[in-house]
C-alpha cells in the first residue's frame, strides 16, 4: 500500500498531477497557491516523466499555452488563485468553445480586485456561470479535505477527456494551505503520442495522409453555423448534469434543516452539525462536490420534508442562489458568510443558525 | 482522543514546523491530523501561529475558536489566545519578552522559559524542540520517539547530523517547564 503522508493540499495537487501522466503545467505564481508550482519544479518531472512544467511570462500567457497543448490532445493544466484565474477568463471560454480538455485549478483568495490573499469561496459565480463570454460551463469540483485535492487531479482529466471540456479544481486558501494525511494516487504513466493520436483523432498531432486537416477554433462567423455549435454544446451539458453530479451527505436521512456547504465551508459546518445534534436540533449536511453540475435533484427532494436549509459560505452569498431554485420555494433557504479572508466559527454558524431559524 | 491546540509567536520561531512535528508525530499513531497555518501578511518579526488538531476520529473544521491547548510564545499570542483557552484546557509561555503573566485560573499554565535556555546552550536553532518538550511533559500526547521520528521524516538528510541536538533539547524542555497554576 502507499505509505501515508503529511502535505498541504497545494503540494498534493503537484504530485498527484506528476503521478496521473500529465504532460503539461503552465502557471504563474500567486498566493495561496504557489506551492503548485513550487513542489512541481522541486520535483523536477521533465527528468522522470518528461512532463513540461513551466513559468509563463502572464497568466494570460499560461493559460494560452493550455490552450495549445490541449489542442493537441495532452493532458494539460494550470493553476492559480482568484485574480489570476480572472486574467485567465478569456483563454477558458476559448477552451471551452474549441471543446477542449484540460484542468484548471483556482486556488481562491478575497476578492474583488488585488482582494487579500486569505481564503475565499467568492468565486462560485465566476466558475459556475461563466467568468468569461458566451454559454459555456465547467466541469467544477470543489475539495475539502487535502485527499480530495489529490483525487480530482485524476478524476478532473477524466471527466474533461470524456467530455472535452475543461474542468476546474475550486479550491480555497484553506484547503490549499492546510496540511492533512494523504495516500497519493498510483503512478500512470504518460500516454504516447500514438496513443494520444488514439484517443484524440480531433487532434492537431501533425496531419496524416489518410485524413483531412484538424481545425481547432470556437470561431464561426456564420450565425447558423455558431448557433449549431451551441446547440451541441448544450447537448453536451445536459448530459453531464444527468451523469456527473456528486455530492456527500451527513446525517440528511432525518433532518429538519440542512446545512449547504461545499469545500472548506463544509468542514466548518461538520463542527457545528454535531455540536447543533448534541443539543438536539436534527441537523444534516450536504455538501456538493461538482458545484456545477449541480445537485439540484437531490437538494429538492430533500425539500420534501426538510423544514429549511443554510448555505454558508466563504462569500456574500453565491451558491445559495442556486440552493434556492433547487428548494423552489417550498421552505426558507437562509444565509451566512463571512467575507474578504475572514473565517466562520463552528460557534458564529450555530448562533446564526439559531437566529435564520428561530430556534432556541 | 482528541487534541486542539494553537502554537503562536514570532515569525521566525519554528511556530509552524513545531506544528509540523505534532502533526507528522500523531501521523506516524495512526491518528487523523489536521495543521492549518494562520498564513496571512505574517512576516518575519511579526505574528505567525499554526492549528494542530490531533484525533482519533476524523476532523471537521481545521480552523477553531476555542483551544484545549495553546502555546503563546510572544506578548501579541498570549493577549489574543489565553482567553481561547477553553476551561480546564492548558496554556504555555515562554516569559521573554512578555510584559504580563497570564491571568486565568480556570486553566492550567506552565511557564517554559525557552528562550533563555536555547542562548544558554549555545542552540538558539532548537528552541522549538524545547518548547515541544515541554508541551510533552505538560500532555504527554504523543510518544517522544515518535517525535524524533517525525522530526526525521521532515527534515532533509543534510540536516539528519542535528537530530541529537534536537532530542536533547527536547528532554531539555521536559525538565525546565514549570507549572505554575
Amino acid at each position: 500500500m502507499e505509505e501515508i503522508k503529511l502535505m498541504k493540499g497545494n503540494e498534493a495537487i503537484a504530485h498527484a498531477a506528476i503521478r496521473c501522466g500529465t504532460d503539461g503545467y503552465f502557471g504563474y505564481p500567486i498566493t495561496p497557491q504557489s506551492e503548485v508550482m513550487e513542489t512541481l519544479m522541486d520535483e523536477a518531472p521533465w527528468n522522470t516523466t518528461g512532463m513540461v512544467v513551466l513559468q509563463a511570462e502572464s497568466e494570460v500567457a499560461a493559460i494560452n499555452m493550455v490552450y495549445g497543448g490541449a489542442a493537441c490532445g495532452k493532458k494539460v493544466m494550470t493553476s492559480s488563485s482568484s485574480p489570476g484565474m480572472s486574467l485567465k477568463q478569456e483563454g477558458v471560454s476559448y477552451i471551452a468553445g474549441a471543446e477542449l480538455p484540460c484542468l484548471l485549478v483556482n486556488v481562491m483568495r478575497g476578492g474583488p480586485g488585488l482582494g487579500t490573499i486569505q481564503p475565499s469561496q467568492a468565486d462560485y459565480f465566476q466558475t459556475v456561470k461563466g467568468g468569461g463570454h458566451g454559454d459555456y460551463r465547467l466541469i467544477t469540483l470543489a475539495p475539502s479535505t487535502v485527499q480530495e485535492m489529490a483525487d480530482f487531479v485524476d478524476l478532473g482529466f477524466e471527466l474533461a477527456f470524456r467530455y472535452n471540456n475543461p474542468a476546474m479544481i475550486l479550491a480555497d486558501g484553506i484547503v490549499g494551505q492546510m496540511m492533512e494525511k494523504v495516500v497519493l494516487p498510483p503512478f500512470k504513466p504518460r500516454r504516447t503520442n500514438d496513443e494520444v493520436r488514439k484517443q484524440c483523432p480531433w487532434g492537431t498531432m501533425g496531419k496524416t495522409d489518410d485524413r483531412e486537416r484538424n481545425i481547432i477554433t470556437s470561431l464561426a462567423l456564420e450565425a447558423d453555423v455558431m448557433e449549431a455549435t451551441n446547440n451541441r454544446l448544450q447537448a453536451k451539458y445536459r448530459i453531464i448534469e444527468e451523469k456527473e453530479v456528486l455530492f456527500e451527505e451527513q446525517n440528511c436521512e432525518d433532518a429538519d434543516y440542512v446545512f449547504v456547504a461545499f469545500g472548506s465551508a463544509a468542514r466548518l459546518c461538520g463542527n457545528a452539525m454535531d455540536a447543533l445534534r448534541e443539543q438536539g436540533f436534527k441537523v444534516g449536511l450536504l455538501r456538493p462536490i461538482t458545484l456545477w453540475p449541480f445537485p439540484t435533484k437531490r437538494i429538492a427532494e430533500l425539500a420534501q420534508k426538510a423544514k429549511g436549509f443554510m448555505s454558508v459560505e466563504l462569500s456574500a452569498g453565491q451558491m445559495v442562489e442556486d440552493v434556492r431554485l433547487a428548494v423552489n420555494g417550498k421552505v426558507p433557504v437562509t444565509f451566512h458568510g463571512r467575507m474578504g479572508g475572514n473565517i466562520p466559527s463552528a460557534e458564529e454558524i450555530i448562533e446564526k443558525f439559531k437566529e435564520n431559524f428561530n430556534l432556541k | 482522543m482528541k487534541k486542539e491546540i494553537i502554537i503562536a509567536g514570532f515569525g521566525g520561531q519554528g511556530v509552524l514546523s513545531m506544528g509540523k512535528i505534532l502533526a507528522y508525530s500523531g501521523l506516524l499513531e495512526g491518528k487523523e491530523v489536521t495543521w492549518m497555518p494562520a498564513y496571512g501578511p505574517e512576516q518575519r518579526g511579526g505574528t505567525a501561529n499554526v492549528t494542530v488538531q490531533i484525533s482519533d476520529k476524523k476532523i471537521s473544521s481545521p480552523i477553531l475558536k476555542f483551544y484545549d491547548i495553546a502555546i503563546v510564545l510572544n506578548q501579541p499570542s498570549m493577549d489574543k489566545f489565553e482567553e481561547r483557552v477553553k476551561p480546564g484546557g492548558i496554556l504555555i509561555y515562554d516569559s521573554n519578552g512578555m510584559t504580563r503573566k497570564p491571568t486565568r485560573k480556570d486553566i492550567s499554565v506552565y511557564c517554559i522559559d525557552a528562550t533563555d535556555k536555547a542562548i544558554e546552550m549555545g542552540a538558539q536553532k532548537t528552541f522549538n524542540m524545547i518548547v515541544v518538550g515541554g508541551l510533552l511533559k505538560a500532555d504527554p500526547m504523543v510518544k517522544t520517539e515518535n517525535v524524533m521520528l517525525a522530526l526525521k521524516k521532515s527534515l532533509p538528510e543534510r540536516h539528519h547530523k542535528l537530530l541529537p541536538a534536537n532530542e536533547e533539547a527536547m528532554k531539555v524542555g521536559m525538565e525546565i517547564i514549570k507549572k505554575e497554576n
